[in-house]
C-alpha cells in the first residue's frame, strides 16, 4: 500500500503550495474542469434531493404532481414522518421497531467481525507457526464463495443442525417436540451470518495493517516477557485505531444496508427484521403511497449518511486500504 | 412510546450480548496467558485464530460444498439428478433472458462506473474546491441498494402524459420534447440500462476516490519528466497516467465486477425482475425462497461461484506479485 489515505483527504487545501511547485502547477484550476464537474455532482445529488422532497409533501400533492412543483407551490408537511414511524390508517405497522432491529443487528455484528478478523489476524501477522501463509490464502480466497452460495445451509444449520453421518458437527438447535429453533425470533443468526461473510475482507484488510506494525516493538516486548495475550491487548489494539476504525464504518454500512442476509436469517416480521426488510416490503406493497416510501426511505438512509459524513475519512482510508495496492 | 421503551430494550439486549462475548473471550485469555514454556504459542496460535477458522468453516466452506451438492440434486434435495439443474439453467426457454441480462451488466456497468470514476478523478485533480463535489457524488455508496432503489423509483415514476409528471425522467423528457414518455420500467430491453444507472450511480464515488487517491500517488518527477519530453494532454494521460495507475484500475474494475454479479437488491426492488430485467442472483433468490427449488437455487449459486473464481484468481495472483517483491 503505497498511498497513504490522509495525504489524499487532506493535500487540496492543507499543503502550502510553493514547496510543491509542481503539485500546485498540476492544480492549475481550469475552469472546464470545474465546471463538468459541478454539472454531475448537481446530476448525483438531484435524486436523493426528491426523496427528500418528496418525503416532506402532503399526500395529494406527492402523488400527483412532481416533486420541482415544491419550488412554485411549497407546503411541506411533517405528517408522513409521523405516519411512517408509527404507523397508520395506510400502513399499518410503523418503521420504529425495524429501526431497532437495524441497531441492534449492526452494532453487535460489526464488533464481533472485527474482534475476531482482529485477533485472527494477529495470529496470522506475529505467531509464527507452519503453514501460517496457506491460511491466509486460503481466507483470502474465501472472499470467492459468493453469500448466496452459502445462505440455504447456513438457514438449514441454525434451523435443523448438521451431522456428517451420525456425526453431529452443528447441534439441532430444536427445542424438543418443536419445530421452532432456539434462534428463531433471535438477532443470533444474523450477527453470526454477517461476522462470518464479513471475515475473509476484514482479516485481509486488518492483516495488511497489523503485519506492518514496526517488528522492533513486538520483538522488544516479547523480550520483556510479555504473552500475546498482553502485546495484542496493550500493543495491537491500540495501535491499530486507524485500520479499526476504518473497517468498522465500512462493516457497520454494510450490515444497515443489507437485504439478503437479512431476508433470509430474519423473514419480514418486526421482532427481528432490519429497515431493509421494511423498506423492501413497503415497496413492493404500497408502491403508490410516495409520501410515505420516500419518507420511510430517508429515515433508513439517515443514519448511514451521518456516519458517512462524520466519518468520511476513514472510510476513505479503509477503501484504500482495500483498494490501493502499491 | 411503548414502542420506544421495546426498541431500547433489544439495543439493551444487543449489548449485552456484546459484552457477554468480550467477557468471555477475557476470560479465554486469562487462562490461556497462564500456560508456560514451550506450549505458550501454540496455544496462542489456536486461541487468536480459532474463532475465525471454525466460522469460516461452518459459514463458508461447509455451505459452499453442500451448495455444491446441492446442486446435483431435485427441488428437494432428495433425489440426484446429475447435471439437470445445470442443463434447465442453460437450456429453458425463459433463462437466456437473465444469462444475457447478467452478462450485460458485468461489462456495461463496472466500465462505465470506472471510467465516468476515472473522468471525474482527473477533472478534480484540476480543481481548487473539489472536497464538496466529492463527498456529493461519494454519498450514494452510503446509501442501500432499497433505498436506491426508492430514490430512483422517484426519478422513473410513470404518469399518463395527459397528467401531471411525477417522474422526473418523464418530465425533463417531456420538457424536452417527446411528448409520450415510455413507462421507462417496462421498456424492453431499455429498462436494464435503467436499472444499471443505479448501480453506476453508487459506484462512481467507489472509482473517483480510489483511482484519485492513485492519481495523486504518482511522481511528480514522472509527470515532470513526460513533460520535458513533450508529452501533454491526451499522450501525457495515455503513456504516462494510465500505465501508472494501472494496478488500480484493474483492482477498481474487478471490485465493482464482483458487486455487479451479485446484484440483487436493486433488480428485486425496482422490478423484481419482471419486464425482462431477470439477472442470474435474484433468479436464485426466486428459485431457493420463493418457489423452494433447492436443487436449481443452488445451481445458480454455483454459476455464480464460478462467475467470481477467475476475478479472485486474478487478484491472488497481483497479490502475491506484490507480497514477493515485498
Amino acid at each position: 500500500m503505497s498511498v497513504e489515505a490522509h495525504e489524499f483527504v487532506s493535500l487540496p487545501s492543507n499543503l502550502p503550495e510553493e514547496t510543491i511547485p509542481e503539485a500546485a502547477r498540476r492544480r492549475l484550476s481550469s475552469p472546464w474542469a470545474s465546471f463538468v464537474v459541478i454539472v454531475i455532482t448537481v446530476l448525483w445529488t438531484i435524486p436523493t434531493l426528491g426523496l427528500l422532497i418528496t418525503s416532506i409533501r402532503p399526500k395529494e400533492e406527492a402523488q400527483n404532481t412532481g416533486w420541482w412543483t415544491f419550488f412554485t407551490d411549497p407546503t411541506a408537511t411533517l405528517s408522513n414522518y409521523s405516519e411512517v414511524l408509527t404507523g397508520g390508517s395506510v400502513i399499518p405497522g410503523g418503521i420504529t421497531p425495524y429501526f431497532f432491529n437495524s441497531i441492534a443487528i449492526a452494532i453487535p455484528a460489526t464488533v464481533f467481525a472485527l474482534v475476531i478478523a482482529c485477533m485472527a489476524a494477529y495470529a496470522l501477522a506475529w505467531i509464527p507457526f507452519k503453514g501460517s501463509t496457506v491460511i491466509f490464502f486460503a481466507i483470502f480466497a474465501l472472499q470467492v464463495v459468493p453469500l448466496q452460495m452459502a445462505l440455504l445451509p447456513l438457514l438449514q444449520m441454525f434451523n435443523k443442525g448438521w451431522s456428517l453421518g451420525p456425526i453431529p458437527i452443528f447441534p439441532d438447535l430444536n427445542k424438543a417436540g418443536s419445530a421452532q429453533s432456539l434462534f428463531a425470533g433471535t438477532y443470533i443468526p444474523l450477527w453470526i451470518a454477517h461476522t462470518m461473510f464479513a471475515l475473509p475482507i476484514a482479516i485481509f484488510l486488518l492483516h495488511n495493517f497489523i503485519g506492518q506494525l514496526p517488528r522492533e516493538l513486538m520483538e522488544a516486548a516479547r523480550v520483556d516477557g510479555a504473552s500475546h495475550f498482553l502485546i495484542f491487548r496493550k500493543l495491537i489494539l491500540p495501535l491499530s485505531v486507524p485500520a479499526i476504525a476504518s473497517f468498522a464504518i465500512f462493516e457497520f454500512l454494510w450490515v444497515w444496508n443489507d437485504l439478503l442476509v437479512a431476508l433470509t436469517f430474519a423473514g419480514g416480521t418486526p421482532d427481528v427484521a432490519p429497515v431493509t426488510a421494511y423498506l423492501a416490503n413497503i415497496k413492493g406493497t404500497y408502491g403508490a403511497q410516495l409520501h410515505l416510501i420516500t419518507a420511510g426511505a430517508f429515515i433508513a438512509i439517515v443514519i448511514p449518511l451521518i456516519v458517512f459524513f462524520a466519518l468520511q475519512r476513514f472510510f476513505v482510508r479503509g477503501l484504500l486500504a482495500g483498494s490501493v495496492k502499491g | 412510546m411503548e414502542e420506544l421503551a421495546n426498541g431500547l430494550s433489544k439495543i439493551g439486549n444487543a449489548f449485552a450480548a456484546v459484552a457477554i462475548v468480550l467477557a468471555i473471550l477475557l476470560i479465554v485469555f486469562f487462562l490461556a496467558s497462564r500456560a508456560k514454556g514451550r506450549a505458550q504459542g501454540p496455544i496462542a496460535g489456536v486461541v487468536f485464530l480459532g474463532p475465525a477458522v471454525l466460522l469460516l468453516i461452518y459459514g463458508l466452506v461447509v455451505p459452499a460444498v453442500r451448495t455444491t451438492a446441492g446442486s446435483f440434486q431435485d427441488a428437494s434435495g432428495k433425489n440426484f439428478v446429475g447435471l439437470a439443474n445445470f442443463g434447465w439453467i442453460f437450456t429453458a426457454p425463459g433463462n437466456s433472458t437473465f444469462l444475457i441480462n447478467t452478462v450485460l451488466w458485468i461489462i456495461i456497468a463496472p466500465v462505465l462506473s470506472t471510467a465516468l470514476g476515472l473522468t471525474l478523478a482527473l477533472l478534480l485533480d484540476r480543481m481548487k474546491r473539489e472536497s464538496i463535489s466529492k463527498s456529493l457524488i461519494f454519498m450514494p455508496m452510503a446509501i442501500s441498494f432499497v433505498g436506491a432503489g426508492i430514490i430512483w423509483g422517484l426519478v422513473y415514476e410513470y404518469r399518463d402524459p395527459a397528467q401531471p409528471q411525477v417522474g422526473l425522467l418523464s418530465q425533463v423528457a417531456m420538457w424536452l420534447g417527446f411528448d409520450n414518455p415510455p413507462n421507462w420500467l417496462l421498456w424492453q430491453p431499455f429498462n436494464n440500462f435503467l436499472l444499471m444507472i443505479i448501480m453506476i450511480w453508487i459506484q462512481v464515488g467507489f472509482a473517483m476516490v480510489v483511482l484519485s487517491a492513485a492519481i495523486k500517488a504518482i511522481p511528480s518527477d514522472v509527470i515532470e519528466a513526460s513533460e520535458l519530453d513533450g508529452a501533454t494532454g491526451w499522450k501525457q494521460f495515455s503513456k504516462v497516467t494510465i500505465p501508472m495507475i494501472r494496478g488500480t484500475l484493474i483492482v477498481v474494475l474487478t471490485t465493482i465486477m464482483i458487486a455487479v454479479l451479485k446484484i440483487f437488491d436493486i433488480v428485486r426492488t425496482m422490478t423484481n425482475g419482471n419486464f425482462g430485467t431477470q439477472v442470474v442472483a435474484n433468479e436464485m433468490y426466486a428459485q431457493s425462497f420463493v418457489a423452494f427449488d433447492v436443487g436449481r437455487g443452488s445451481a445458480l449459486a454455483v454459476v455464480l461461484f464460478l462467475g467470481v473464481t477467475p476475478i479472485i484468481i486474478y487478484n491472488v495472483i497481483q497479490l502475491r506479485k506484490e507480497r514477493s517483491v515485498r
